[in-house]
């Protein structure tokens, strides 16, 4: 009962506040889902520029990266937000996983020390958000414990979430999979990289605004 | 070798959020595979994973981490009922919760009913 007068006053609260400022809208996910990728399409499309870099190598993103009043139309309606894009969540780093990938020893470190930093910054940032889009490859087992706790958090806090499933282009790519594991959710399947569906995914945004 | 504790839900049920926390990272910290009792609430699995981060060094890698929880999603009214109710009852000390250091634990492999967790060193699958 507490609980749920809990979650009552903090609908009414961040509805209140939702009038007043600009929506945050998080891209969530483990690391190489492409959650980055997924945010230069949208900033591509609405603003007409890229919001940051990409890499095939894990925690390319290790710093929390915003971009201001975004507004995306389609069929008459408009949807203002500030795309917050997130460091990858693990819950382990080993700098000789980058030194595996091809990276100098020194370098290597320095960037293992930084993304476990991106990582609590992002953990510290789910508190701020609005809407989140929990971005995964799918191509991979999305039943991992990372996946499952970013979820269940937002959940508890009753933060709306739209599941992404990424790079649909790759042959490996499952929906199914993603769509069974979290059947409770809205699945929007897409590839950031070459634009697949990325009609769908506004649509899907649209929808989990109201 | 491989070493495995058991912490029944009894143990950590009177600590604060931070007691568990630390409490499971101590152990993992000592190269211990970790199998409690039931489960931590849905913030402090998130807060386990903020707070390794900030203890992973160069002799700490961080963790592998699963919480197998029964959910049976096809039940019919009577059974949604008595799960509800058994819920109501034992909350958190349902399920369990795997939490092992990354240097030893390489991959924790699962399904809603089912772990398998695969071990560096031994080069061979577990299955719980």
């Amino acid at each position: 009962m507490l609980d749920f007068i809990k979650k009552f006053i903090n609908k009414v609260i961040k509805n209140i506040f939702k009038g007043r400022k600009h929506v945050k809208l998080g891209l969530y996910g483990p690391p190489n889902g492409g959650k980055t990728t997924l945010a230069n399409r949208v900033c591509e499309d609405w603003l007409g520029e890229k919001m940051g870099s990409v890499s095939s190598m894990a925690h390319e993103t290790r710093e929390i990266q915003v971009k201001e009043q975004i507004n995306i139309r389609s069929k008459g309606k408009e949807l203002s937000f500030n795309l917050v894009d997130t460091p990858g969540i693990s819950t382990r780093i080993d700098y000789e996983d980058f030194i595996k990938k091809g990276m100098k020893e020194d370098e290597a470190k320095s960037r293992a020390k930084e993304a476990t930093k991106g990582i609590i910054d992002a953990i510290k940032w789910l508190d701020d958000m609005d809407m989140v889009l929990v971005v995964l490859d799918s191509t991979k087992d999305p039943y991992t414990q990372v996946n499952i706790t970013i979820i269940g958090n937002l959940a508890a806090r009753d933060v709306p979430v739209l599941i992404v499933a990424n790079k649909i282009d790759l042959k490996k790519s499952n929906m199914k999979r993603i769509e069974a594991a979290f059947p409770q959710y809205k699945v929007v399947g897409v590839s950031a990289k070459h634009g697949n569906n990325v009609d769908e995914f506004y649509e899907a945004l649209f929808a989990l605004s109201k | 070798m491989l070493s495995l504790e058991f912490i029944p839900y009894a143990e950590i049920e009177k600590l604060t959020s931070v007691g568990r926390i630390r409490k499971l990272l101590k152990l993992a910290k000592e190269k211990k595979i970790v199998l409690l009792q039931g489960r931590l609430k849905k913030d402090e699995e998130t807060e386990l994973i903020k707070t390794t981060m900030e203890e992973v060094n160069k002799d700490f890698k961080g963790i592998e981490l699963a919480v197998v929880y029964p959910e049976k999603k096809d039940s019919d009214f009577l059974n949604k009922i008595k799960n509800t109710f058994f819920n109501v009852l034992l909350g958190d000390r349902l399920g369990f919760t795997v939490i092992g250091p990354a240097s030893v634990v390489k991959e924790i492999k699962r399904d809603p009913n089912k772990i398998q967790l695969f071990t560096g060193n031994l080069k061979r699958r577990r299955k719980k």
